[in-house]
């Protein structure tokens, strides 16, 4: 524990020692900036019934710009930097186990994902008090959508991972976790095709939607079957990433 | 020091990429308080050794015991036990000179209070107390060199694994860190690897040459000349005819080969080699004094470790060829 610890603190400080952090963020919330003004502006004037976070979340400004392209940025380096620059040797020599390494740097890249997403709180803050002045903030559905994200993106950070591990540069670890994650976004477009017509491919389109997923979250409904499927498929990620690290001990 | 007990026992070790061995059933061992140079020229496979004694990577056959624990089964104990500075020494860049090694320490298992006064130590041991607060990336090739030698040696490790520690070095620098080495010697074990043949020389009290993955020489560096010195050459630079010289040296008892090259002006250099045990150099000059030639050098010449490197891995490159002839 006091080793993972150490590992986590140590890949938490290499995010913010370099500017690659700080770009990371402050891209993530110009993009989010400029598309919540385009939000705001096509439903100006109108009276909308629909919670603030679900208008929001249900664009694929969100999608992309939240989850898809920020998450490869964020992983890419995890593995394949130490790999490049010679420092996984250091590390694999320590007695330190390759549980605890995978789960050290996921968890970073967890952490700063979390940091990364934060100005959105405010960004809700300030629309709720000039859209509807009076009405009490929406605790619950906030806390939800923000669970949500978290929950979704720990998905696409995990696969992240996975895919730096598997190579020593980081374009190629970038571009890997890239289609990975916006596999998984268009698959989930499905659900308005096949989605919609009985069978159990349906179910199964149905049950890997993410836009689903998200449709929940953002009106503040937890439902455990995207819980399930979320955390299973971290667990089954990473546990392929621990085997990723071991196998350099099969040749 | 207790001398005789084995640190490090390696036994047909061999390690297969594809078809191609990078070793080839090695085996040697090492003594405790040893310091003993693997020497060899690139791709010879002492990377691959030290990686195998690091774990970082398991052979394909063999046994390998440090401190008398196998390197696989006891991975982690092992670990705990040897300090491994990788070839090119690796470094987390971004980081300071005192948070590295607390980092590395702290990852090595020590103590928060422990890893503090540790990191202190080898500060001090490796000069590195002015530059503590340094960011590892701005500093020069020699500080970094001597911050992989005190994340090595921060966890106070029975075993010293240095990778090529002196690649790359300013000669000043090489100074700097083998004398350090020689220090680390007192106490404890080292291993280290080079293709410098006069570092190990100077720094190791065994050497062991690789080629092609396999062990050719394994003994110490005075036995080694020793056991080349009964060859040397005596060589001489005489003014006078060439010809007349090689007739000479021809019809002379005791020499097994000679080579006579014309020298600047009048002089030739001859550079004879004697058969085994024999001492041409009186005979030299009593010919020379005999038919009034001119002398103006006569050396016998010891052979160097190079020497005995180029002698060793000359005659087993002609084995191969003669096994491919077949």
């Amino acid at each position: 524990m006091r080793v993972l610890i150490t590992l986590i603190r140590r890949e938490l400080s290499s995010f913010f020692s370099g500017l690659g952090g700080y770009l990371i963020i402050a891209a993530m919330l110009f993009l989010t900036g400029v598309s919540f003004v385009d939000i705001i502006e096509a439903v100006n004037n109108d009276t909308i019934h629909t919670p603030l976070t679900e208008l929001f979340f249900g664009s694929p400004f969100f999608w992309l710009i939240l989850l898809v392209v920020p998450t490869p940025v964020i992983t890419m380096r995890l593995f394949a930097i130490e790999k490049f620059s010679g420092t996984y040797e250091t590390l694999m020599t320590t007695p330190v186990g390759d549980v605890q390494v995978v789960l050290a740097k996921f968890a970073a890249a967890w952490m700063f994902f979390a940091v990364a997403i934060a100005p959105l709180l405010g960004v809700l803050q300030l629309v709720h008090h000039y859209a509807s002045p009076g009405e009490r903030f929406e605790w619950w559905t906030t806390a939800s959508t923000f669970g949500g994200i978290l929950l979704i993106g720990s998905s696409y950070l995990a696969l992240g991972c996975l895919a730096s591990a598997l190579t020593r540069s980081q374009i190629v670890a970038a571009t890997m976790s890239f289609g990975a994650g916006l596999a998984l976004f268009l698959f989930s477009f499905l659900q308005f095709s096949i989605g919609t017509q009985p069978g159990c491919l349906a179910t199964v389109v149905n049950h890997v939607s993410l836009f689903g997923h998200m449709e929940d979250f953002v009106r503040g409904v937890v439902d455990t079957r995207p819980l399930v499927f979320h955390l299973s498929l971290v667990a089954f990620v990473l546990f392929l990433n621990v085997k990723v690290v071991e196998s350099r001990r099969w040749k | 020091m207790s001398n005789q007990e084995p640190m490090i026992e390696i036994e047909d070790l061999t390690k297969r990429y594809g078809r191609h061995a990078a070793i080839d059933r090695i085996s040697f061992s090492v003594c405790r308080g040893e310091i003993v140079g693997l020497l060899g020229p690139n791709g010879a496979g002492k990377s691959t050794i030290m990686r195998i004694l690091a774990c970082f990577m398991p052979a394909t056959s063999g046994t390998a015991r440090i401190a008398g624990l196998d390197v696989f089964r006891e991975a982690d104990s092992v670990r705990r036990r040897i300090g491994y500075m990788p070839e090119n020494n690796p470094l987390h860049l971004d980081m300071r000179v005192r948070e590295y090694l607390k980092f590395r320490a702290r990852l090595k298992g020590l103590g928060i209070a422990e890893s503090r006064d540790r990191v202190s130590v080898v500060m001090d041991q490796c000069g590195l107390s002015e530059v503590g607060w340094k960011i590892i990336g701005t500093l020069s090739k020699g500080f970094r060199q001597r911050v992989g030698l005190a994340d090595a040696l921060v966890h106070e490790p029975d075993l010293i694994i240095l990778d090529e520690p002196t690649i790359g070095l300013d000669p000043h620098q090489v100074r700097a860190v083998r004398q350090l080495i020689k220090e680390l010697g007192r106490h404890r074990t080292v291993l280290l690897s080079s293709h410098i043949l006069p570092e190990v020389e100077m720094t190791c009290h065994r050497v062991l040459i690789l080629h092609g993955g396999r062990v050719l020489a394994a003994d110490t560096t005075e036995n080694l000349q020793r056991r080349m010195s009964d060859s040397g050459q005596v060589v001489a630079e005489i003014a006078a005819n060439p010809h007349e010289l090689a007739a000479c040296w021809d019809g002379m008892e005791g020499v097994e080969r000679f080579d006579v090259t014309p020298s600047d002006g009048l002089y030739c250099r001859c550079a004879l080699t004697p058969q085994h045990g024999v001492d041409l150099r009186v005979r030299i000059f009593e010919t020379v004094l005999a038919r009034g030639w001119r002398l103006r050098e006569l050396t016998h010449s010891r052979h160097s470790l190079e020497d005995i490197f180029v002698h060793v891995t000359r005659a087993d490159r002609e084995e191969e060829e003669e096994e491919e002839g077949l």
